[in-house]
């Protein structure tokens, strides 16, 4: 049994950054990564902003060093890409050295390819090979591939946007309960027209660049991203005198049980995984120095994360910013996304800026934090909700 | 640590396995290279204003889940784990369609909205107003066994005290068409009682939602117990027999030990290979028994393997129609179960009887 | 008016899988929503694609439908008023 559960590595990419030092540096500068859709051919350009990375398919391919019969999705690209990160700056040289696993998480997975090849499947079969490509593990199962993880436990989870913030919980309590010395946790997800026509029809989606607690917010802006975390045990750690950059120290999963896509007016599902998290950390809520919010800039959204806040904090809800501002919302990567910035939130004791924010919103009277801050952090809470009434609170921490 | 029981099942499946009373008596031998589910009807257990939006695989999912529930006596559970491979790809299909041939004009919410692969379990909690723990794995043919994984840690921690786990997968005509045209989906009609003669690549594609309550107490209703699970992204074939091995030895078990082998064999000649050491020589003396020529193959085909075992394990009774060799024990305690599908994702369960 | 009213009542029916109903169920005045025929958010989105597909009407804010989709009368008279096809 493990009682810490450490974060000695990360790795991230998404529209303000292809690493960690990138995304960081877009973050404590206010840069977003919002703009017109530039890879993906839809009649809807016009009507949507996301957060697209700049990377081509082809580029990828040639940085990995894929042959050109690769049958791989852009989400796995994604993936691969932020995962080696990952291993490499935990400085993981041989993968074999402890029991290790991958729970992975996406929601698009291979449908940017689905629907590319939709009608010709059935009659050119140069485009076939992506046929196996389409279910959600086949990401994973490449990502695993490319770090050399075999024999292993490798899994994939998907409950829309909250998918890697779940990654993350059970990769904590495998390390926990003995049954992995080592777990690359995260998740991918690539743009999509599937995606794009979907959140379309919900009619969430922002024609600007998307304004999180704002009072005038319009929706959401997808973005594309991916990112992984490596967390170790404590026998890991002392025997490799391993740097450790947090830890995961709270996580707690509740369902809305309210609507298929909407959150209840009150964030009960919020509430209880925020009230679940703190209480597997052991802290009260004093104890926590920063939020990083869910924050889609939806309507219904953040009244109701806003709302579950108040509930947990009362009176002193800690400064909260969204970085969804920056990225746009990642759907199921975004909670290992926001792992990544809530980490370097602690290494650098920053807050990062809620940008895009104008208007106080009339429903109550909590207000983000608009600009950079520094002070010291020891514990950030990151939230991550999704359709089917999926929320999940994560607690990150510098001490064990 | 506490011990992990199995309190309760509900099945949907080729086969009449919705009746809890009923165990395999009238089994239906199918010729074809996909098959159905035998449907209950839906409209005993969901409300019509409730049902009027649900997909198949929702359907399934919420009334295999009712009949567990009903099973083990329970109003509600602590946690809801489900395990889908492809999720609701009917919807799925449907939308990428509409997208294409409508050009993205005049699209609906709701085929995007049961799309999303936790929209079963999402479903279920809001029939039962379960706000506990909700997850769902997605990772092929370990989808099942993942949720299975995911509920036993949480047991055995006395986390949580009920758990609902299950498998839910539904047919969709577009999936099986171009899973056709690549060699996964069998190209003739293979009579289900003679799938492992078939002698042809590829499997007969199927649906099918299986559910279990979990419970770290044993109760009147317990069907077994969950002694081990053990999950592998990858195993290269010459492994397979010595991973089940080592996976019997890491439970204090040995070969003579396991008194029924259940086997995911599914009649495709280019990965049935990976069952072969087992079936011929590991596990020679060991009573050993099949069940993807009654439920077709599909990526959580495995969680009707777990409804077999628990069955026989609480009834002390094999169906005829599973036995794979003339072995024959007198009292079953053990099962050892090992799925693959195309070679990925393999896992060792092991029950025993309480 | 009468033809466009049975007309909606039969494309509700339709498009949102009131499969148990018929469009004499449906009464002109009938809240559409809530206590009435129980439509909810996910339906509302469906019948401004509808709007939209049928009657050449669209509306960008899903809030502008809550009073136009209060009943088949109120629906009638947006449409009647408002089509372009």
């Amino acid at each position: 049994m493990s009682k810490g559960v450490a974060i000695t590595g990360m790795g991230i990419i998404s529209a303000i950054g292809n690493n960690v030092a990138e995304n960081y540096d877009a973050l404590i500068k206010a840069n977003k990564g919002i703009s017109r859709v530039k890879k993906i051919k839809t009649n809807h350009v016009n009507d949507i902003m996301v957060g697209e990375i700049s990377f081509t398919n082809g580029e990828f391919e040639q940085q990995l060093h894929l042959s050109s019969d690769n049958n791989y999705s852009r989400t796995a690209f994604l993936g691969t890409v932020a995962a080696k990160e990952a291993i490499e700056s935990a400085g993981i040289t041989d993968i074999d050295a402890y029991k290790t696993g991958l729970i992975s998480a996406t929601s698009v997975g291979g449908m940017d390819m689905t629907e590319r090849y939709f009608y010709d499947y059935l009659e050119d079969n140069t485009t076939q090979k992506y046929i196996e490509g389409h279910h959600a593990g086949d990401s994973t199962q490449k990502i695993a591939e490319q770090l050399g993880i075999e024999k292993s436990l490798v899994t994939t989870i998907s409950t829309a946007c909250s998918s890697a913030a779940n990654a993350i919980m059970l990769g904590a309590r495998l390390i926990k309960s003995g049954q992995l010395d080592r777990v690359i946790v995260g998740g991918a997800d690539c743009l999509s027209k599937f995606t794009i026509n979907g959140f379309k029809t919900l009619m969430i989606l922002s024609d600007t660049y998307n304004t999180p607690f704002d009072e005038n917010r319009k929706g959401l802006n997808l973005g594309e991203a991916a990112a992984f975390l490596v967390l170790e045990s404590d026998a890991v750690v002392q025997a490799e005198n391993k740097t450790v950059l947090a830890y995961v120290k709270g996580y707690g999963n509740a369902n809305d049980a309210y609507h298929q896509t909407a959150s209840s007016d009150n964030g009960d599902g919020a509430f209880l995984a925020m009230e679940k998290a703190l209480k597997i950390a052991d802290y009260t809520p004093d104890d926590i120095d920063y939020i990083n919010a869910h924050g889609t800039a939806t309507g219904n959204n953040d009244l109701s994360e806003g709302r579950a806040i108040i509930r947990v904090f009362g009176e002193n809800v800690p400064d909260f910013s969204s970085t969804k501002a920056y990225t746009g919302h990642t759907l199921a990567a975004a909670g290992a996304i926001e792992a990544v910035y809530s980490v370097l939130a602690l290494q650098n004791n920053v807050i990062y800026p809620n940008l895009n924010f104008k208007t106080q919103m009339k429903e109550f009277d909590i207000t983000p934090q608009c600009q950079l801050k520094e002070k010291p952090l020891n514990t950030v809470m990151s939230n991550s909700f999704g359709f089917g009434g999926n929320c999940s609170t994560i607690i990150f921490s510098k001490e064990q | 640590m506490k011990q992990v029981f199995i309190n309760s099942v509900g099945s949907i499946s080729a086969q009449k396995t919705f009746d809890n009373n009923a165990f395999l008596n009238d089994v239906v031998d199918y010729e074809d290279h996909v098959i159905s589910v035998i449907d209950p009807n839906y409209k005993d257990y969901i409300p019509p204003a409730a049902a009027r939006r649900m997909a198949k695989g929702i359907k399934m999912g919420v009334v295999a889940s009712k009949i567990a529930l009903q099973d083990a006596g329970l109003e509600n559970v602590d946690a809801i784990i489900t395990g889908t491979g492809m999720g609701c790809v009917r919807d799925s299909e449907k939308f990428v369609s509409a997208i294409i041939d409508n050009d993205e004009q005049y699209l609906t919410p709701t085929s995007f909205i049961q799309s999303t692969h936790n929209t079963v379990g999402g479903q279920i909690a809001l029939e039962l107003q379960c706000k506990g723990y909700n997850f769902t794995y997605v990772h092929a043919s370990n989808s099942f066994e993942s949720a299975l994984l995911d509920a036993k840690l949480q047991l055995e921690n006395d986390e949580e005290r009920n758990i609902l786990i299950g498998g839910v997968d539904e047919l969709g005509d577009h999936t099986v068409a171009i899973h056709k045209l690549i060699n996964h989906v069998k190209p003739e009609a293979v009579k289900s009682s003679n799938l492992l003669e078939s002698n042809s690549v590829g499997a007969v594609f199927s649906e099918g939602a299986n559910f279990f309550v979990l419970s770290n107490e044993k109760e009147a209703s317990t069907y077994a117990k969950v002694a081990a699970v053990k999950l592998f992204n990858t195993l290269p074939k010459s492994d397979v027999a010595l991973t089940a091995v080592e996976f019997l030895a890491e439970n204090n078990l040995e070969v003579a030990d396991v008194d029924i082998l259940i086997l995911g064999c599914n009649g495709d000649i280019e990965f049935d290979g990976y069952y072969s050491e087992l079936q011929s020589e590991t596990f020679k003396n060991t009573q050993q028994i099949y069940y993807k020529h009654l439920c077709g193959e599909f990526n959580t085909a495995s969680s009707f393997g777990f409804w077999l075992a628990s069955k026989i394990l609480k009834l002390q009774s094999i169906p005829e129609v599973v036995k794979l060799n003339n072995l024959k024990n007198s009292s079953f305690k053990t099962i050892l179960l090992y799925n693959q599908y195309r070679g990925e994702n393999h896992s060792f369960t092991l029950l025993k009887q309480c | 008016m009468d033809a466009l009213k049975q007309e909606l009542k039969e494309n509700i029916i339709e498009q949102l899988n009131l499969e148990d109903m018929s469009p004499n169920d449906i009464a002109n005045d009938d809240m559409l929503f809530g206590d009435g025929l129980g439509l909810d958010s996910i339906d509302a989105l469906e019948l401004i694609v509808m709007l939209d597909k049928s009657y050449g009407i669209k509306l960008t804010d899903p809030k502008e439908g809550r009073a136009i989709f209060e009943s088949i009368d109120t629906m009638a008279a947006y449409i009647t008023e408002h089509r372009t096809k």
